[in-house]
């Protein structure tokens, strides 16, 4: 049996027909899941795609980490479930506190969109065993809220625990601090990033590499060796 | 109905390049003597009922879990211009 994505679209998501398409190439069943569903329809993992979701009114990510999806989605994290955020994604897991950290408005204030070059630090996590630890990989970025900031306090004990999964190289884009470009939990199955892997999965399209097809690649191996 | 304003800023340690943007633009339209700007947020309830202490804890939790994110932000309320 197919190991089964559930991607879910909140009104405002941009990405999750890419997402669902980046599952389907790793070999996996995505299964789409909307903002009011509160049943997550027996999947296995669930994708949080980039977007705007509920127009990042308020704050980026806030309405949505109160949609009936979300009470589930944190329940299920909670217990093990794997969880990935991509951009509009991360900052909903800020804002549900599964990550620690917010997001914020790029220091500069500009909206970005360039392939962004990115180191993995932990492929240890759910979402990144395809991947050694000091890979470099190359990814599309597109945000206007992809600041990462965190107390003092959060930021040594993300470092000292191995949990900045990812770092931007040759430039920090948007002021996020100690150049984080995402982050996992301690127990390594919710992972958030700012830029986009589900845009990187095919050859003919995006930046023209598949440097983010081992995201999916990652949690199909653990899905089906579970 | 009473009116409470519920103020949100960022903390002060949180760089606030909005604000930054706004002080720079200061000087460029002639107003000179600022030295910094931090730009918040301002929400103003329309309550229906009493403001009693029950509705101001609800207000308060409201604001502690939506209206700010206590990691970056700091807030206040008020019922009608005075402090509480």
């Amino acid at each position: 049996m197919t190991a089964r994505v559930g991607v879910i679209t909140f009104p405002g998501t941009l990405d999750d027909r890419d997402t669902q398409r980046a599952v389907r190439i790793a070999g996996l069943e995505p299964v789409p899941l909307w903002h009011r569903d509160k049943d997550l329809k027996q999947v296995d993992a669930v994708v949080l795609p980039g977007g705007f979701s509920y127009g990042d009114y308020l704050r980026a990510g806030a309405i949505s980490r109160f949609s009936p999806v979300m009470e589930t989605v944190i329940e299920q994290a909670k217990g093990g479930m794997p969880v990935l955020g991509i951009c509009n994604g991360f900052q909903v897991l800020t804002e549900t506190h599964l990550l620690p950290g917010a997001m914020l408005r790029n220091n500069h204030l500009h909206f970005i969109c360039r392939e962004q070059k990115l180191r993995v630090e932990n492929a240890g996590t759910a979402w990144t065993s395809d991947y050694e630890a000091g890979q470099e990989i190359s990814i599309p970025l597109k945000n206007i809220d992809g600041r990462y900031v965190a107390d003092e306090h959060t930021l040594d004990e993300l470092e000292a625990e191995g949990r900045v999964a990812f770092r931007y190289l040759d430039g920090n884009p948007n002021g996020s601090l100690r150049d984080i470009a995402g982050i996992t939990n301690a127990a390594g199955n919710v992972v958030g990033l700012m830029p986009h892997p589900e845009h990187a999965v095919e050859p003919l399209v995006g930046t023209g590499r598949t440097d983010g097809l081992g995201f999916f690649t990652s949690i199909l191996k653990k899905l089906v060796n579970a | 109905m009473a009116r409470v304003v519920v103020d949100v800023m960022l903390k002060p340690e949180i760089l606030d390049p909005q604000g930054q943007a706004v002080q720079r633009a200061l000087p460029r339209l002639g107003f000179e003597g600022i030295a910094d700007v931090r730009q918040g947020k301002r929400f103003e309830l329309e309550v229906e009922g009493p403001v009693d202490e029950a509705a101001l804890a609800r207000i308060h939790a409201m604001a502690e879990t939506f209206l700010a994110n206590t990691v970056i932000e700091d807030f206040t309320v008020k019922v009608d211009g005075e402090a509480q």
